[in-house]
């Protein structure tokens, strides 16, 4: 075995081969961009090396950088983990030749299934079945309709130059071909300028159902049964598990040996995965294989028992196969799902931020996190904005289920936005637990899915005021006097009621509040709070960040986290953020307009204004890119920029000053 | 240990009327705090926030804490003192919490005439400053006024307390090290000028605030020069020129943030040297101090069941329990601070005045505060008692008073007449705070013995002329001193003439007293040196 392996990778995968190694008694060589410098994976590791700026490109990219740090570290093998160099054939290559093992397949295996025409021409020369269709150039019209008959109905013409559904017609039988196939040239010719056509079937209720698969340097492979991996958003799983639930003894043999088939036929060696497209009627048809370890994989660890990466690390070491095929068992059912920096309610937009507060569900025998962040760890632009895959195990598909939901409902964090509460959404949902599952599963139930974001706010900013007012009494500001009734006595008046007025913003809109106390007694308080003039009756006590509140007659639980003026509070797996409004001023400066600063990480994509520009308030000056979306940075007054502090391309971090404009005149000369 | 066994019965009949009659007299007090603390009323209130201010009330809430309490002080100041309405003599007073040390606030109310000072204004600004002396409060001052009130100049401006004592309390707090912090968030003219200029730090807001020796008008009239009030004495003349103002603020909010940041920069720790246990409520409800006490001082009632509503867990270690009964003396704790209770349950004797005396050595000796709660006729008068030498032993108690140097708190909670305020640490006494209860007197005698002795003489007189004296006319003689007496010896009166610093709620006195102790505790207690007791 080896004695000493370096991580190409970093996050959770990093952290997740880590450990693996470890316990194998290897040593660790971790690598790491600027960003980087205090990442979990390089604490973790024996020893770790800077590969050099925070992008990608200049870091975890940068083969060259990391084959000079493997060989001047003494690593006998480099773990790609996934993405990054986890499926580039040069570096594959370039292991080989310093003679460092690449753990992975051989650079000919990655290259055969890099490019998806070629991989489906080798498969359909092994027999693995693919999606019926016509891909030709001969596009006269009676060849397409008897092609269309071959294929089967319903299917689906598409342009071949299109996108974007344009020149896209579902046919559903024979009889409506001929009107079909015209309308579709017609706009792909208008839309592109190219009317050819090709033809697929068209799967109704298609389900992503992928084969893990291994295979040794002896030529031996076996499959460790399925995963199903159609809960999707764009493209981009969510929610997998293991086994597929419905599939049978029969087909999941028939998609395994599939699957160990296709592997063979590119002389695969170590971890891969046979996507397949499963139709309702349980027939299959090969989509892709990834020759990497998947992200989703500890759901067929969770179910097989077994350690897959260890039997990479074993199987590039050259042993054989740990089991054979008759040895692996199935037991119970595993979830897994992918916890993101992103924002459900916004598209989905990735955000970016510091994990000012991250509470992780209890890990046991039935629950896992696999995360490469701790809290004050940021998340970054740079890179992949998961926070942490969350996998649960129990003996059938509804108990676990049920332990999804409740370890999501545990899963606490605050400083951005995640889909938390999404997961919880889809998990619990009732066509998730009644298997209701294909591809477009999150389109189809969008507004089962996003009914919770239309909270009741008044409650919820009920809670939030009684949080902060409870953290308030909680904040000591003299230990030596703890009990002063200054402290203790919180918004006490002589002779009178005092109504405290508070305003909290959600969102856009801002909210009056208002607050009697009446106390029941000294340490315990009762509240009338009122939110935008609807009155709920509350009293809670606050132990770190849980509330226990009764409102309105209502007992329940909450954790919440207060990051200054930003209040996030957790229940049942929803988040519900808001922001105390409060004055606050900047140094205050007569003679300079002020800055105007970057709202967060970004890079700059237009300079509109130039030193010396004369502009009015509102006026657009500098426009930055950031999270996918352009953000205008506009003139606060009038006034002459006085000087720009970036050029286009530059990438700026939150809060860097971006123009500076001078004041056009100042208040006190226009009295005059 | 030694919990109090109250054993109050609630529903008995004179418990309910007692209740049902101060419940009316707290009833009252509520009611003309929330009139006054609506200073000028709407129309100056409105006048005064479109221009962008906060209302006085809003500073303080803005200023302390959030959520934090205040102790306001004297809100019947000047109340029906002058021919004009002048809530709370214009000015509010009161201590706060600022970035987590408690401060003296006084916060001028522009609303009210302008916030100009009228005398009671001065003695209402003199006593909060002689409170943070006291107390070693830090002074935050919200300068909003348009300086002497000039009709009144003759009560304002020449004597010892009058306004110049505004500015020699600031220096000589500062000399002492208690911080001066003042905020100018309107006018600040003439007199008025030394508040910031006098001040340790001051903040001033844009386009609210000015600070000038002599504004516009006098100006103009003195040299003939026209100058716009910002121009002359605005924050850009006094942060960018002049150098009278050190930070400058944008607003109300801005300028009440800095102070904030001001008092944290401070370095000062409140220092406490007590034995401090952890707070215990008392175990009776405080409301049932209405029925207990009631309003009818003629009625007698045992203080133990008002100790038993104030103190800690009701507990309450009594001193000398057997030995001069009328005076309740012992040791308790309030919000876990410790406190010597002296409390009057009857007519003072030779023994009791001993008893307190003995009492007050030893608070002094272990740097006690003590607590005097008083409802007291007086001294026992009679022949066998000026033998015994009750004036003796009363000055022993009285000397003890007047020299301890541990904090002191006074409670008005019935009675306040003659020589017995003065055993019982009466205003001339300077307990570190002193409050009363709606129901409380205070004068030198009762109204009926003011009209007694009165009466007494007028009929000496009259039957050694050899005249007659009917009993109509005999009533209808006292009935006048008495009603003088009645009027002039209610707290309302009291308390509008600053011989308190507040009239209170009952209900409210534990609180009070736990925040009054607090702050007395921003001062170390210092070594007490008695006079000579006469033996």
């Amino acid at each position: 075995m080896f004695s000493k392996i370096l991580i190409a990778n970093r996050g959770e995968i990093a952290c997740r081969v880590i450990q693996t190694a470890h316990r194998l008694g290897i040593r660790c060589v971790a690598v790491y961009s600027e960003a980087d410098r205090n990442a979990r994976h390089v604490a973790m590791a024996d020893e770790a090396f800077l590969l050099g700026p925070a992008p990608s490109s200049e870091s975890y990219l940068r083969a060259d950088k990391i084959l000079e740090i493997a060989l001047k570290s003494g690593a006998q093998a480099i773990h790609p983990g996934y993405g990054f160099l986890s499926e580039n054939t040069d570096f594959a290559n370039a292991c080989e030749a310093n003679n460092i093992a690449f753990i992975g397949p051989p650079a000919s295996a990655i290259a055969s299934m890099g490019s998806k025409s070629a991989a489906k021409d080798i498969m359909l020369q092994a027999d693995v079945p693919l999606v019926p269709g016509y891909h030709g150039a001969d596009q006269d019209p009676a060849l397409l309709k008897a092609e269309a008959e071959k294929c089967g109905f319903p299917l689906l013409l598409k342009a071949i130059a299109g996108g974007g559904g344009k020149g896209m017609r579902v046919v559903n039988h024979i009889g409506e071909f001929e009107s079909a196939l015209a309308a579709a040239q017609r706009e792909s010719q208008n839309a592109f300028g190219n009317p050819d056509m090709l033809i697929e079937r068209y799967l109704t209720k298609p389900r992503h159902v992928e084969i893990q698969v291994f295979c040794d340097k002896q030529g031996n492979g076996i499959y460790l049964a399925e995963r199903d991996c159609s809960v999707q958003r764009r493209h981009q799983k969510v929610i997998e598990e293991a086994p597929a639930p419905g599939l049978s003894d029969e087909t999941r043999k028939a998609m395994g040996d599939t699957a160990v088939a296709a592997a063979k036929a590119i002389d695969y060696v170590g971890a891969g995965t046979v996507e397949f497209l499963y139709d309702e009627d349980g027939s299959f048809y090969f989509m892709e294989m990834n020759t990497r370890l998947q992200v989703e994989h500890p759901v067929t660890e969770m179910i097989t028992g077994q350690d897959l990466v260890e039997w990479q690390l074993r199987i590039a070491d050259g042993e054989p196969l740990p089991l054979q095929q008759d040895e692996i068992r199935i037991r119970g059912h595993a979830l897994e799902a992918r916890v993101y920096a992103e924002d459900p309610d916004n598209d989905f937009l990735p955000v970016t931020g510091t994990l000012h507060y991250l509470r992780t569900p209890k890990e046991s025998a039935h629950v896992r996190v696999d995360t490469g962040v701790i809290e004050g760890d940021e998340v970054s632009v740079y890179y992949d904005p998961m926070i942490a895959k969350l996998i649960v195990w129990d003996e059938d598909r509804e108990q676990a289920i049920n332990r999804m939901v409740h370890a999501l409902e545990s899963y606490r964090i605050g400083g951005m936005k995640t889909n938390i509460g999404f997961l919880r959404q889809i998990a619990d949902s009732k066509p998730f637990r009644d298997q209701e599952l294909d591809t477009g599963f999150i389109e189809k139930h969008n507004d089962l899915l996003f009914q919770t974001a239309k909270t009741d706010i008044q409650s919820q900013l009920a809670l939030a005021t009684s949080f902060l007012l409870e953290t308030e009494r909680k904040t000591q500001p003299n230990k030596d006097d703890p009990d002063s009734p200054f402290n203790l006595q919180t918004s006490w008046r002589l002779n009178a009621d005092y109504s405290r007025p508070m305003e909290w913003i959600v969102g856009e809109d801002h909210h009056q509040v208002r607050v009697v106390e009446h106390r029941t007694s000294e340490k315990q308080n009762g509240y009338e709070i009122s939110v935008d003039n609807v009155s709920f009756n509350v009293s809670a006590t606050l132990d770190d960040d849980h509330l226990r509140a009764v409102i309105n007659g209502h007992r329940l639980s909450i954790h919440g986290h207060l990051a200054g003026n930003d209040l996030t509070l957790f229940r049942e797996g929803h988040q519900f953020q808001c922001q105390l409004f409060r004055h606050t001023f900047e140094d205050s400066d007569q003679t300079s307009g002020g800055s105007l600063t970057a709202p967060m990480n970004g890079a700059i994509v237009a300079v509109l204004a130039e030193v010396g520009q004369v502009v009015a308030q509102g006026d657009t000056l500098v426009i930055m890119e950031a999270m996918k979306m352009e953000h205008s940075i506009r003139a606060p007054h009038a006034g002459t920029v006085s000087e720009i502090f970036f050029a286009v391309g530059d990438l700026v971090s939150d809060g860097a000053a971006l123009v500076a404009v001078t004041l056009a005149e100042t208040p006190a000369a226009e009295e005059e | 240990m030694s919990i109090i066994q109250s054993k109050i019965n609630t529903r008995a009949e004179d418990f309910i009327a007692r209740h049902t009659s101060m419940q009316a007299a707290v009833s009252d007090l509520r009611e003309k705090v929330s009139i006054i603390e609506q200073g000028g009323g709407p129309s100056y209130q409105e006048r005064h926030t479109a221009r962008g201010k906060l209302l006085p009330r809003e500073r303080i809430n803005t200023l302390i804490d959030p959520g934090s309490a205040f102790l306001e002080l004297s809100q019947m100041a000047a109340y029906k003192v002058y021919e004009d309405n002048i809530p709370a003599a214009g000015i509010i007073t009161g201590i706060g919490r600022v970035s987590g040390q408690e401060c003296m606030i006084i916060a001028n109310d522009a609303t009210v005439k302008g916030g100009t000072y009228f005398p009671l204004t001065v003695k209402k600004h003199l006593r909060a400053q002689e409170i943070a002396e006291q107390n070693n409060l830090t002074c935050i001052y919200l300068v909003d006024s348009g300086g002497a009130n000039l009709p009144q100049q003759d009560d304002v401006f020449p004597d010892r307390d009058h306004f110049g004592r505004i500015f020699f309390n600031q220096a000589r707090m500062s000399a002492k090290g208690i911080p001066q912090i003042a905020v100018v968030m309107g006018l600040c003219t003439a007199g008025g000028a030394y508040v910031p200029a006098m001040a340790d730090e001051s903040i001033i807001v844009r386009n609210q605030g000015t600070i000038f020796l002599a504004g516009p008008p006098l100006v103009k009239a003195a040299t003939g020069e026209i100058v716009s009030a910002e121009d002359l004495g605005g924050a850009d003349v006094h942060c960018k020129v002049s150098g009278v103002a050190d930070h400058y603020a944008e607003n109300d909010q801005h300028a009440l943030q800095i102070a904030r940041t001001c008092v944290a920069n401070l370095n000062r720790k409140k220092q406490i040297t007590l034995d401090i246990k952890p707070s215990v409520e008392p175990l009776y409800p405080a409301e049932e101090l209405y029925g207990i006490v009631g309003t009818d001082l003629k009625k007698p009632f045992d203080v133990r069941d008002v100790i038993a509503r104030l103190v800690d867990g009701s507990d309450f270690d009594e001193f000398k329990k057997n030995y001069g009964t009328t005076l309740v003396t012992g040791f308790a704790h309030i919000y876990g601070y410790p406190v010597g209770i002296i409390a009057n349950n009857g007519i003072l004797f030779s023994e009791s005045a001993q008893k307190g005396a003995h009492f007050i050595e030893l608070c002094c000796q272990r740097k006690i505060p003590l607590l005097f709660l008083q409802n007291i006729t007086g001294f026992m008068v009679g022949q066998k008692y000026e033998a015994e030498g009750i004036a003796k032993h009363g000055a022993k108690l009285v000397t003890a008073v007047a020299c301890a140097a541990v904090p002191k708190l006074t409670v008005l909670i019935g009675g306040s007449f003659g020589a017995g305020n003065y055993g019982m640490c009466g205003r001339a006494y300077s307990p570190n705070f002193l409050w009363m209860w709606p129901n409380a007197r205070i004068s030198v005698m009762g109204g009926e013995q003011a009209a007694g002795v009165m009466a007494t003489v007028t009929r000496d007189g009259k039957e050694r002329k050899g005249e007659t004296w009917s009993a109509e006319a005999e009533a209808n003689f006292k009935k006048p001193i008495i009603d003088t007496y009645e009027h002039q010896g209610h707290p309302y009166y009291a308390s509008a003439r600053l011989w308190d610093d507040g009239v209170i709620d009952p209900a409210q006195t534990r609180s009070v007293i736990g925040m009054g102790l607090s702050a007395a505790l921003n001062k170390p207690i210092g070594d007490t040196h008695f006079g000579i007791f006469r033996m």
